[in-house]
C-alpha cells in the first residue's frame, strides 16, 4: 500500500503540549498551573441567552459570514475600543474561535513556496504549523527578556527579506503576559509600512490587560488598512467552548477567507453566536471583574517568585507568568518534568512555543487564588530542593 | 493608590485575607491599605467580620423566619421607634424598613420551629404598634450572600491547554 499521508502533514511536529499533557494524565493527584483557559463559567446572562435561542428554535445555520447583529455588535466594539470603524457587512465575520481565523488569514494571503510569514516566539503554538500548511516560510524572531518579550522594529529589519509579505502579532501575549504599548506599536508600524508587510494582529487577550486599556495596531495611522485583526470571545467572557472568534479587516482579504470558511467550515455555531451577541451588548461588568481577579492573582504571582528569587519581568496583559529558570541549570523540559514528578505540580516548558522559550516556564494564573496558593507551595518546596 | 472601593470590594468575598496578602493583591504598601481598614471601621463602613455557615450540614438545629410586619407610624418617630424596639431582641437578626405591601422585614433565628412561633405571639404581635405580621419559614437555602451553597466550584478543565 502506498503512504496514504501527505509529507507536508507528517513533518509537522506535534506540538509540546500534547506531549505533557498526556504525561500529566498519568499522574494521580497532580495539581496544574498549565491550562491556557479561563477557570470563570461563562457569565449566566450570556449562557442564558444561548439556552434561550435553542428554546426558540434558532437550530440553522447562519450566514456563512454570521450573525447581522454579532457582526454589528463587533463593529460598535470596534468602534468605541479602538475608534476603528469596520464596516460589518463587508469587513467583519464570525469564526469558529480565533484559531480558525488565524488559519484562514494565513491561508487567504499566502503564495506557496514565495512568500515569508515573520512569527515572534515564544507564542501561540499554531502560527508555525498554520503557516506552514498554507505553504508559507515560517521566519521566526526571537523575542528578548530584555525587551520584555516586546517585539522591536529593528527585530523585523534584521528578519525581513524581499519576500516577506506576513507579520504575526501575538499580544498580549500567550505565553509571556507581555504587551505592546502605543510607543512599541508605533515603532514597528513605521517598519511595516516601509517594507509593505500585512499583519495578522492576534488580540485574542486584548480585554485581559493590567497596565492601560490595549492598544491595537489598527488604531494606528495607515495600520487598519494592511492588518486582519482577530478575536474572539474565549478569553474575556470565558467561553472557550463555545467556539466563538472574528476577524475584521480590509474588505478584499476578508471576503477571501469568508470563501475558504464557507467552503470548509459553513458559519460558526448558531448558538454560540446569539450568546456572543448577549456578551457584547451586557457583558462589560463581567469582563472587568474577571480581569480585577486576574489582576490580584499576577500581583500574588509575582510577589511570591520575588520571595522565592525566581526571576520573571513583569507581564502586563493575557493571565500568564513567564520566570526564568535558567540559574537551576536545567532544560525547560527538564524542570517541568520533574516538578511534574517530584511535587506533581504541573506547569508548561517554555519550549512549547518555540525554541527561544528554552529557560522559561509558563505558569498560568487562570486558578482561583487557593489552588495558586496550594500549587506555590508545591513550587516554592521543589526550588528549595534545588538549591540545596 | 489604594482606593477604599478597591479594599471593600477585595475583602467583600473574603475578610479573612490578613492585611500583608490584601496589600500585595492590590498592589498597594501594607501601612496605606491598614491605615484605609482602620479608617473604614472607625466610620462604621466595615460594621464586622461575620463567618458564613452553613448550619444545616451540621448538627446544630437553626431554623430562620421572614416576618413581614405591619405596623402604625408614630408621629414625629415615624418607623425607627418601633424598628429599635424589634431589633433589640438578640433572636432578631435583621430588620429592612420596606417599601410596599408591608412596612418592616424582620429576620429571625430560632432553635426550632416553637421557639419562633412563639417569639411572634409572645412577643412580636402584642405590641402597640403592630398591626399584622406573616411569618414565613426558610426551608432550604440555595445561595446567601453571593456564595452558592448546594454545590461547590469543580474543576472540569483539561488539566493542560495551550
Amino acid at each position: 500500500m502506498r503512504n496514504p499521508l501527505s509529507d507536508q502533514v507528517t513533518n509537522i511536529k506535534p506540538s509540546g503540549i500534547r506531549k505533557f499533557f498526556d504525561v500529566v494524565q498519568t499522574i494521580d493527584g497532580a495539581i496544574s498551573l498549565g491550562v491556557g483557559e479561563p477557570d470563570f463559567d461563562t457569565p449566566w446572562h450570556i449562557r442564558d441567552e444561548g439556552i434561550y435561542s435553542l428554546e426558540k428554535g434558532r437550530t440553522f445555520y447562519t450566514s456563512n459570514a454570521g450573525l447581522k447583529e454579532l457582526k454589528e455588535e463587533i463593529s460598535k466594539y470596534m468602534k468605541r475600543t479602538q475608534d476603528v470603524t469596520y464596516d460589518f457587512n463587508n469587513e467583519v465575520f464570525i469564526t469558529v474561535g480565533g484559531s480558525e481565523a488565524i488559519d484562514l488569514a494565513l491561508r487567504a494571503m499566502i503564495n506557496p513556496g514565495v512568500d515569508e510569514v515573520l512569527i515572534p516566539q515564544p507564542s501561540y503554538v499554531s502560527y508555525e504549523p498554520c503557516t506552514i500548511l498554507a505553504g508559507g516560510k515560517p521566519v521566526i524572531i526571537e523575542l528578548k527578556e530584555e525587551n520584555e518579550f516586546r517585539l522591536t522594529a529593528q527585530e523585523i529589519l534584521d528578519k525581513v527579506t524581499e519576500n516577506t509579505k506576513v507579520l504575526v502579532l501575538p499580544f498580549p501575549n500567550n505565553p509571556t503576559g507581555a504587551v505592546m504599548e502605543e510607543d512599541d506599536l508605533k515603532a514597528i508600524a513605521k517598519v511595516i509600512e516601509e517594507k509593505d508587510l500585512f499583519v495578522i494582529s492576534d488580540e485574542i487577550y486584548g480585554e485581559l490587560t493590567y497596565k492601560g486599556k490595549h492598544k491595537s495596531i489598527v488604531s494606528l495611522p495607515g495600520m487598519r488598512e494592511r492588518t486582519i485583526l482577530i478575536n474572539g470571545f474565549s478569553k474575556a467572557y470565558a467561553m472557550t467552548g463555545w467556539r466563538l472568534g472574528y476577524a475584521c479587516g480590509p474588505e478584499n482579504i476578508i471576503q477571501q477567507m469568508v470563501k475558504i470558511h464557507q467552503f470548509a467550515i459553513m458559519c460558526a455555531p448558531t448558538t454560540s453566536q446569539y450568546a456572543g451577541v448577549e456578551a457584547l451588548r451586557n457583558g462589560d461588568e463581567d469582563v472587568a471583574m474577571m480581569r480585577e481577579q486576574y489582576d490580584q492573582r499576577r500581583r500574588y504571582l509575582l510577589h511570591e517568585f520575588k520571595e522565592m528569587d525566581l526571576p520573571c519581568f513583569e507581564p502586563y496583559g493575557a493571565f500568564y507568568v513567564f520566570p526564568c529558570i535558567k540559574k537551576f541549570g536545567l532544560s525547560s523540559d527538564d524542570f517541568a518534568t520533574r516538578l511534574l514528578n517530584e511535587e506533581k505540580l504541573a506547569v508548561v516548558p517554555g519550549t512549547a512555543f518555540g525554541d527561544c522559550g528554552e529557560g522559561y516556564i509558563r505558569i498560568s494564573y487562570a486558578y482561583s487564588l487557593e489552588d495558586l496558593k496550594k500549587a506555590i507551595e508545591r513550587l516554592k518546596r521543589f526550588i528549595a530542593n534545588l538549591q540545596k | 493608590m489604594v482606593t477604599r472601593e478597591n479594599i471593600l470590594k477585595a475583602i467583600e468575598k473574603n475578610s479573612r485575607v490578613n492585611v500583608s496578602e490584601l496589600a500585595v493583591l492590590l498592589g498597594a504598601e501594607e501601612i496605606d491599605v491598614a491605615n484605609e481598614l482602620r479608617a473604614l471601621e472607625d466610620e462604621g463602613i466595615i460594621c464586622g467580620y461575620h463567618t458564613m455557615i452553613d448550619w444545616s450540614k451540621t448538627n446544630i438545629d437553626k431554623v430562620m423566619a421572614l416576618i413581614e410586619v405591619r405596623v402604625t407610624p408614630q408621629r414625629g418617630l415615624g418607623f425607627d421607634n418601633i424598628a429599635e424596639r424589634i431589633y433589640k431582641y438578640p433572636e432578631v437578626t435583621s430588620v429592612y424598613l420596606m417599601s410596599g405591601g408591608f412596612d418592616l422585614m424582620v429576620i429571625l433565628e430560632g432553635k426550632t420551629l416553637q421557639e419562633v412561633a412563639g417569639f411572634v405571639t409572645n412577643k412580636l404581635a402584642p405590641l402597640d404598634t403592630v398591626l399584622s405580621c406573616a411569618t414565613h419559614f426558610i426551608l432550604k437555602k440555595y445561595k446567601d450572600h453571593g456564595t452558592i451553597l448546594t454545590k461547590k466550584y469543580e474543576d472540569t478543565r483539561e488539566k493542560v491547554t495551550p
